[in-house]
Order: C-alpha cells, then structure tokens, then sequence
C-alpha cells in the first residue's frame, strides 16, 4: 500500500496535444550521461556506415561538413519524462548518407564514441526521419549535447539519438543497445509510451 | 584517439546503495569490485557513477570501463554486471564462523 | 579491532516505510531540517543516508537520497534539504512538507562512509556546501561519547549560506576536542584574514591534520570540490585509504 504525500505533484503535465502521454514540458535542455563526455579531435573524427556484409563507407568530418544539410525544427521526447517544442538543428539526412549503401538488413545498431550503443529499424533511419546533427539552435552542438555530431531521430525517445554519434552497422537481426540491454524498449516509440521492454 | 574530458562522474556508488537493496541481502557499497577490463579493485561506494535517469551507470576510476548497470522499470530490477570480474562482498560480523570453536 | 555491527545487522533495509513529518527547521535562507518519525527504525550509523520516495495521488512516483544529519535517536530521523532552484523534490520537502504529511523511507543506506564512535583516531571532514549534512551527524554522535579529536573544514560561499552555525559555535567551545574553520569561496567576513576563494593546500595544512597524524578523512560534497580535495589531500601525503569520499553531484 503507498502512502500519498498531500501536495506532492510531480511535474506531469496535462493536455497540451504536442506533448506524448506522461511527459512534461521543459525550458531547459537537461544533460542525461552515461559516461564521461569523449572528446574527439575533428581531425580523427570519422562516421562509418558498415553494412551487414562487412562493407564500410565512411566519411571523415571534412567530407560530412561538405554534404547538403537542412534545418530541422522537432519536439523532442526523453525517456526520463522531459518534452522539450520547437528544437532547431541543422544536419546531414540519413537518406543522403545511406543513398549509395546496399543492404538488405532490416535493424540498425547505432554507436557513439565511448562505447553507448541503441538499435532502432533501418526504416526508422529513412524517409526523411533521421540525421547526423552538427548543430543546436544556430550554433555548433556543444559536446555535452553530444558534438560535434550525434543521430537525431525525433519520432523516437531521445535515447536513441545517440550522442557523439561514430558510425551505425546494419544488421539482419535486431540487437539491444546499451539501454535496451537493461530493459528499455527496442522501439520506443513516445505516443504509445514505449518505453520499457514489453511496453 | 578519443581523449576524455576531466571531471565526470557526478555521483559515486554511495549512490547505488538503496537500488543495490532490491536486489541484494546485503549492503553492496562496501564491497570491493575488480575491473574487467583493467583488473583495478575499487570498493563500490567509490565508482565514478552517472545518472540516477535514464539508469545507474557504474564505472571504473581507473578506465572508465562500465563495471555495473541498473535499471529500475516498474515491474523488475534489471541489472548488468557483466563488466565486474569479481565482487567481494564483507560478511557482517555477526555472520562469521566463530573461529575459538573450531 | 571489532567493529560495532551497523544497528540491525549489516542487512539493508530494503523495505519503503511510511515517515511523518514532525518538525521542521530553518537552517539557512534555502536549506530546512526536516524531522521524521519512522516507525520500526532500527538505527543507523553518522555518515548513513536514506532514499526518501514520494508519491503524488496520480501514483506517479520519484526519489532522492538525503543524509542524515543527526545520529540514531529511536525513531527519529532529520534530514537537511538544501533547495535547488527547478528542482522537483527539494523545492517541495523544503517549502510545502508540512508537520502531519508522510513520505516514504529507505535504509539506513551505505556503510562505507561511515564513522564509528568506537574509532579513537583522529577524524578530519571536509565538507563543501551541503556535503556538511552527513559530516554533522558525525559531530553530533560524537559529542559525550568519544574523544577523537575531530577538525571540520567547511567551504561555503558566504557566511549566511552556513548551515549549522549556531551549533558549529556552540560545539566548538564546549564538545571538547571539535575545531572548525569556515573556507569562503565568494564571499568572506570583513575580519577574516583568508580572501575569498577556493579551497588551497595551505587551508588543509591549517585546518586540518598532518598525515603522520593518520587521519580517517571524510569528503563531502559537490563532485569537483570532492576530487580537488581529495587530490590536494593525497598530495599533502595522506594515503588515499584513509580518504572516504561522497560525491552528490552538482557544480561546485
């Protein structure tokens, strides 16, 4: 039996439409880690697409910064019940990045520098769903934000779109990340409040 | 190279002493773990531990290896701690074998 | 040497127990002690923590650890909310807890960063803003019961931001054995010879013990004032296994 404390709310948020169930609206852009923030030299900083039969194509931060980027305006949706409207990025569309890649894997298996890892269905990356995101509201995104890049998928929890983003494999059968090894959801998908395993 | 910045960790495993309570009998901060990856033994209480959100994230002062994950869901515990090679755990005073017996 | 078993065995208390407030105390312009009683309570050593858990009538649930700033007294508990702007649960146990209203509680949680009143060393605490709370209920278990000379080294960053004064004072004159000096970081008492500013080697080589002293040292604080402590007491020569740390996170 819990015991109630009176008065005590929590930060629930109500019937805004924009906001996915049991999340609450934010100002701030809360930092959530799981390890020390990498720092990687740009000019050692590659991104590495690698296919589930063992093809690479990688680009290096001069040949990323020199593909076409877009403005991206998302809300964005964290696990842990924070909602934050209205976030502006630029970055690098996965369709542009996996346009040459051939493949006939259905999963994708994200990693960061520093080890974090997440999978997500390669049609989650596709149609214009994804990007490799190199700036936060007009500026470079500072590192603890995940620069100087990191996934941006929006329709997903954040957890997904991994900071510090260092390549995604392609694979024929779905593997849990770092979070979803520990019980978080393999889709995760905000408006069915997927966030668990068997959610 | 991928080089770290300074500093870190904002909690240590002092942290993980009530989630450590669903799981263990015992009190676990006090034990010492031994690294999987570098070998280091630390006591837990002072793991260079991340979050409490989205989970627990324990690791090594030495290397930065993940010695332990825990997720608290509403149904279960989960816990990692596959990168722990060992743990050893202190047995309370008044559990020890009474050696003026033997 | 035996060691005193923590009350109850070394056995955490992993049971959520119903606490209710029954006293509240201002203690600075933003931290309260909060007075629980606990029933069942078996205990618990200085330098213990809780996990104190709310639920709001949605049944959405959060918690967070507090120290216990004072030692075991039967069924009471207090604890030292420092309240942090924006944030969900201190803000809340510091301004709207009110005497009669319950929450739950975990524990006593912890053993390593403990101090046993059997242990006759001498004891150094270094304490960084609210890194005092478990710090204090070392001094208070201490008082009439053991001799170890204790030294509390408290950085703040200006004398109203001192949680405790009063009874800092107070127990420095007449405990015996207690001295305590105040670090400020930002702003320090016109009569104090020490500027403003962060903690230095020569603060500990003051205020603290030297190491062929063999001191059980206990930080306590915000994560960059712990490290930084910590280092410039292994530098002074203390070895690193006399040094107990507890970092709570947030900037210094």
């Amino acid at each position: 039996m819990n015991v109630i404390t009176r008065g005590f709310h929590g930060r629930r948020q109500g019937d805004d439409e924009r906001v996915p169930p049991g999340q609450y609206l934010t100002g701030d852009f809360p930092v959530l880690s799981a390890g020390p923030t990498p720092l990687v030299p740009l000019e050692d900083w590659t991104f590495t697409v690698r296919t589930e039969t063992d093809q690479t194509h990688e680009w290096s931060w001069a040949e990323l910064s020199s593909l076409p980027t877009e403005t991206i305006d998302v809300d964005i949706h964290c696990v842990t019940g924070w909602s934050k409207l209205d976030t502006e990025w630029r970055g690098v569309s996965l369709d542009t990045l996996l346009e040459d890649v051939e493949t006939a894997a259905d999963f994708a298996l994200v990693r960061s520098y520093g080890g974090y890892t997440t999978n997500l269905p390669l049609e989650d990356l596709l149609d214009r769903q994804a990007w490799v995101a190199i700036g936060y509201d007009g500026d470079e995104l500072a590192p603890e934000h995940g620069g100087p890049a990191r996934l941006l998928v929006p329709h997903l929890y954040f957890w997904k779109s991994a900071k510090w983003v260092s390549g995604i494999d392609l694979i024929v059968q779905d593997e849990p990340g770092f979070w979803e090894q520990l019980g978080y959801h393999d889709y995760g998908d905000p408006w069915r409040e997927q966030r668990y395993q068997g959610d | 190279m991928v080089m770290q910045s300074g500093g870190g960790a904002e909690y240590d495993g002092n942290l993980l002493s009530g989630p450590l309570a669903d799981v263990f009998a015992v009190e676990v901060t006090t034990a010492v773990a031994r690294c999987g990856g570098c070998g280091l033994s630390s006591v837990v209480a002072e793991l260079a531990v991340y979050g409490p959100d989205p989970g627990l994230v324990a690791r090594c002062p030495g290397c930065a290896d993940v010695l332990l994950r825990l997720v608290r869901t509403p149904d279960s515990v989960w816990l990692d701690l596959s990168g722990t090679s060992t743990l050893r755990v202190p047995i309370p005073e008044s559990e020890r074998p009474d050696l003026a017996q033997t | 040497m035996a060691r005193a078993a923590v009350p109850g065995g070394l056995r955490v208390r992993r049971t959520w127990r119903p606490a209710t407030l029954v006293d509240r105390r201002i203690e600075t312009p933003s931290a309260r002690t909060l007075v629980l009683e606990v029933e069942g309570w078996a205990g618990h050593l200085p330098g213990q923590h809780v996990d104190v858990r709310l639920t709001a009538e949605d049944g959405y649930q959060t918690s967070r650890s507090y120290s216990l700033a004072a030692p075991a007294d039967g069924a009471r508990l207090e604890l030292t909310v420092q309240r942090t702007a924006g944030g969900e649960v201190s803000p809340f146990l510091a301004d709207e807890l009110a005497p009669g209203d319950q929450v739950e509680v975990r524990g006593p949680l912890g053993g390593w960063f403990v101090w046993r009143p059997e242990e006759v060393g001498p004891v150094l605490l270094v304490a960084g803003g609210s890194g005092v709370v478990p710090l204090m209920a070392m001094v208070r278990a201490r008082a009439g019961v053991s001799r170890a000379p204790f030294r509390l080294v408290y950085s703040v960053r200006a004398p109203e931001d001192r949680i405790y004064a009063p009874e800092l004072r107070r127990r420095a004159q007449e405990d015996g054995g207690l001295d305590v000096a105040y670090v400020y970081t930002r702003a320090a008492p016109e009569d104090d010879p020490r500027p403003a500013g962060r903690i230095r080697a020569e603060d500990l080589v003051a205020h603290g013990w030297p190491p062929d002293f063999e001191p059980t040292c206990y930080v306590c604080g915000p994560t960059p004032f712990v490290e930084a402590v910590a280092g410039l007491l292994v530098a002074q020569g203390h070895p690193s296994d006399r040094i107990r740390t507890e970092r709570f996170g947030g900037v210094s």
